[in-house]
């Protein structure tokens, strides 16, 4: 017989056994709960492994990779246009967003640029495919906190959405309308009136969500001063988009570099708030949505006319070298290093995708917080097991 | 909480309002499938085949994320175009099927066809019980031509002509 | 009463006994958790079961009837099976109390509303055997809130109650209901004296109790749906589930009868109706109206119960606790000082 007590067998054997079901252990400092992989608040099938010490959490590891589907190795075996139809699925809420800083790259490699039309209906849908993804959220934050019924009304008004972009590329989840110099096709009749009632839904879903939500106590109970990330924190951990904007630093890439897309040609406004906590990130992400509306109908009324595809050969060739481009998505920057060798497909991307590196955060941002403050920190970081798995 | 919370009594008619808006006007749920929603026209429900301009020459099997379309053709004389000419060989398509079990609906087949033979239909309630029943051949393809829409015409400032579809 | 020979006064009593509790569980849940919901969120809710979705409840026991009774591997055999039975027991203890009319009751006890309270506590215990018998650390943290929180809430609900018994006099549900319609506001007695009026600030903490002992959002820390999938229920399946969820609209309702013979007069009517009609309060009656007027009100008071569940997020468990002990009960104390104190000078 071995010199281990029995109380370290047991703890050895409670760690084996641990892997993947929830069982209560008996160890020597504090309990520890497995918090997924199947579990309602981790958007898919992220798993976090929290110790707590009572309903403290003393230490978090999340474990991602459960949704892992190899895109990258996928490109190296796929054409441009069966490339494009694949990182749909990426983040597949926005999922219009997936394709743009892929064609973006493809484009730098190519050296043409597209049509000002096309330009401005990729913008369009790429706000749309935001305005989708985030009033998702904007419910969804609801039901993490437990209010069942803001997710509902979310689903109702983004349906309109939805067929909107049904009604131009054919798919609702799944656009696949982005081209490599330009757009696949052009806008039916009619769509452009029926954009703005839409557009109009969503405000005020917005302004039923400022008041279920934004000016309801217990919300801002459950929300203010909770997961406080500071800005050189959050910048040093790698955090993006409406995460980053919320702790006060003042960056957007739809601002700041604008490439292949028209926001230069629009006035709109980068919104911040200075608390960096949970409410914040709601409350940017609010206003963002309300701010994409905006943005759509200038885009709308000042549409050029023009062809919607520049010169491009029948069968696409890239020339060979190396590109990069990142776009502003909704869920933060999205990034595709693209390596070509001259052939039909890429030789190499990699996909920097936002959630993967919003998450690093979490060990640091859920040590200290309460079992229920996970959630609510998790609801508020937001992110897509598509984007952070690829 | 401040004495009079205002937030919550606005919360609550909120949902109120919702309430007697559905009582009222109805839910804005349809009651799938007793009424149902027509997708728009260019919706990517079901592709259909034009076979009189299918040349089986491949492209949209090639061009396949899933390699789900199979098409199999021999090689025919067709009597020559003018009096005294050569007789010249066509092709004949013997099997077209498209696999829906494995199809995304991304669209590139109907994209890369040259001689518009394959059309894309609002179609969508051909679900089946059994999953080998998903593989539509070339009759049933045939078939959803009669479903399929013409293309719609475009916003002003379009460049492009809506094309017509071949009956 | 007998037929071929048996006995059917007991028989009788037990079918209206389950059907007294059945019934408004029923009606509540078709009416609010599948309806009411359902229009507030834009949808039409359960429809194909039956007109309108009105036999979806039973269509849900007879599949919960049919499902695998599982037991977690570790769990604790008998304490996980007595569980629900306990739960039941106090909803069932509660029903009994409830006045229908002049003589339609089942007991018509001294100490009313004080055994009422002292019962619906014996839940508490129920939960606690769940959370931890299910061997789940999801379950563990379940009933552990909800037996802080159920503990904190019983306070509020207790000292909200004191007061209407100081302005009754006494602590028999009969005798409140007669208060109320005996008694005069400044005076004036067309409508009796209703203490939802008179004990405003008694009505709103016994309602926030309510919610709270129901484990109701926003107090539904217990249960929690998005962390703790159904805490202390999340191991139970089939009919064991299915007695907690009975379980839990069923006590909503029974509160609901008791909010109204508390605060809103019971089975009777206002004094200007009953004079109107030409019936004397006491008559029989009112032992035909008085369960349609009962139901009336119940309906309206867990209508107000699940239009805040369905619309607020919920609290953490200290934010829960510090509303309870910082706030509900001071407030409540203060309540009964004045309460006594208008008691004595008017």
């Amino acid at each position: 017989m071995t010199a281990i007590s029995d109380r370290r067998q047991l703890a050895y054997i409670a760690a084996q056994a641990a892997d993947a079901r929830v069982n209560v252990e008996i160890e020597a400092e504090g309990m520890t709960l497995n918090i997924g992989p199947q579990h309602p608040a981790t958007h898919g099938t992220l798993r976090i492994v929290a110790r707590l010490d009572g309903e403290l959490v003393t230490d978090a590891e999340p474990m991602m990779g459960y949704m892992h589907r190899g895109y990258e190795k996928l490109t190296e075996v796929r054409t441009y246009p069966q490339v494009t139809t694949l990182i749909n699925r990426i983040d597949w809420l926005g999922s219009f967003a997936n394709e743009v800083p892929f064609i973006l790259a493809a484009e730098q490699l190519m050296e043409i640029e597209a049509p000002a039309r096309a330009q401005h209906i990729r913008t369009i849908l790429f706000e749309m495919a935001r305005i989708a993804n985030v009033t998702l959220f904007l419910g969804d934050m609801g039901v993490q906190l437990g209010a069942v019924t803001p997710i509902f009304y979310a689903f109702r008004d983004r349906e309109h959405i939805l067929n909107q972009i049904e009604s131009a590329t054919g798919g609702r989840f799944h656009p696949n309308f982005d081209r490599i110099g330009g757009v696949k096709d052009d806008l039916p009749a009619g769509w452009i009136a029926e954009t703005k009632t839409s557009l109009g839904k969503i405000r005020s879903f917005c302004d039923e969500m400022e008041d279920l939500l934004v000016g309801n106590a217990i919300f801002e109970a459950r929300t203010r001063g909770i997961g406080v990330i500071p800005a050189d924190i959050a910048l040093s951990y790698g955090l993006t988009g409406a995460n980053v904007r919320a702790s006060g630093v003042d960056w957007d890439l739809r601002r700041d570099n604008p490439c292949g897309l028209s926001y230069d040609k629009v006035d709109w406004k980068v919104w911040t708030h200075p608390d960096g906590d949970s409410f914040a990130r709601y409350w940017v992400r609010l206003q963002e949505v309300r701010e994409s509306c905006s943005i759509v109908e200038q885009l709308l009324d000042t549409l050029p006319s023009g062809p919607i595809m520049a010169k491009v050969p029948r069968i696409i060739k890239v020339p060979e070298g190396e590109a990069y481009a990142e776009t502003e998505n909704p869920l933060g920057v999205m990034g595709y290093y693209v390596v070509s060798k001259g052939g039909l497909e890429p030789f190499r991307v990699k996909i920097r995708s936002a959630s993967f590196s919003n998450m690093s955060i979490t060990p640091w941002l859920l040590k200290g917080s309460y079992v229920p403050d996970v959630i609510t920190i998790l609801a508020s970081l937001y992110f897509i097991l598509g984007d952070i798995d690829r | 909480m401040a004495l009079v919370p205002k937030g919550l009594i606005k919360g609550l008619g909120v949902t109120f309002k919702e309430l007697t808006k559905t009582v009222v006007n109805g839910a804005e749920t349809v009651q799938y499938p007793h009424e149902k929603e027509a997708p728009p026209t260019r919706a990517r429900g079901v592709i259909a085949l034009h076979e009189e301009n299918c040349t089986a020459c491949m492209l949209c099997v090639r061009e396949c994320p899933d390699w789900c379309i199979y098409i199999e053709g021999h090689k025919e004389l067709a009597p020559p175009r003018r009096a005294g000419g050569k007789p010249r060989s066509v092709n004949k398509l013997d099997r077209f099927d498209i696999d829906y079990g494995l199809c995304m609906y991304c669209g590139i087949c109907v994209e890369v066809c040259p001689f518009e033979a394959i059309f894309w239909s609002p179609e969508y309630e051909y679900s089946e019980p059994r999953i080998a029943d998903l593989l539509h051949d070339k009759t049933r393809l045939g078939q959803w031509m009669e479903t399929v829409p013409e293309f719609e015409p475009y916003e002003a400032g379009a460049e492009v002509k809506a094309k017509k579809v071949p009956r | 009463m007998t037929l071929f020979g048996l006995d059917l006064v007991i028989p009788l009593k037990l079918l209206i006994g389950i059907a007294v509790v059945l019934l408004p569980a029923g009606t509540t849940v078709y009416l609010y958790l599948f309806k009411a919901v359902s229009f507030m969120q834009s949808r039409l809710g359960p429809m194909e079961a039956g007109p309108y979705g009105s036999m979806q409840l039973l269509a849900e026991v007879g599949k919960s009837l049919q499902k695998e009774d599982i037991f977690p591997a570790k769990a604790d055999r008998t304490v996980f099976a007595m569980a629900p039975y306990v739960v039941l027991m106090s909803t069932f203890l509660l029903a009994a109390l409830v006045p229908f009319g002049p003589d339609a009751y089942f007991v018509d006890l001294d100490t009313g509303i004080f055994f009422a309270l002292a019962v619906s506590s014996v839940s508490v215990v129920g939960i606690l055997m769940a959370g931890w018998s299910s061997a789940s650390k999801y379950s563990l943290l379940g009933g552990l809130r909800a037996a802080g929180q159920l503990v904190a809430y019983e306070l509020p609900l207790v000292l909200a109650v004191v007061g209407v018994v100081i302005q009754a006099g006494t602590l028999n549900l009969q005798g409140i209901i007669a208060a109320q319609t005996g008694g005069e506001i400044f005076g004036w007695g067309a409508i009796g004296n209703p203490f939802i009026l008179t004990q405003f600030v008694g009505f709103l903490i016994f309602m926030i109790a309510v919610q709270a002992e129901l484990t109701q959002v926003p107090f539904d820390m217990p249960i929690a749906e998005s962390e703790l999938v159904s805490g202390y229920m999340t191991e139970y399946s089939g009919m064991r589930f299915l007695m907690f969820f009975i379980g839990e609209f069923a006590t909503a309702a029974i509160f609901g009868f008791l909010g109204s013979v508390l605060f809103l007069g019971g089975w009777q009517i206002p004094p200007f109706v009953t004079d109107l009609l030409g019936i004397e309060a006491d008559s029989n009656w009112f032992n035909v109206i008085g369960p349609l007027v009962m139901v009336v009100k119940m309906l309206v008071l867990t209508f107000v119960i699940y239009w805040v569940r369905f619309t607020y997020p919920r609290f953490r468990e200290d934010q829960l606790q510090t509303f309870a002990w910082k706030f509900l009960i001071p407030l409540s104390l203060v309540n009964i000082a004045f309460t006594g104190l208008l008691k004595v000078v008017f």
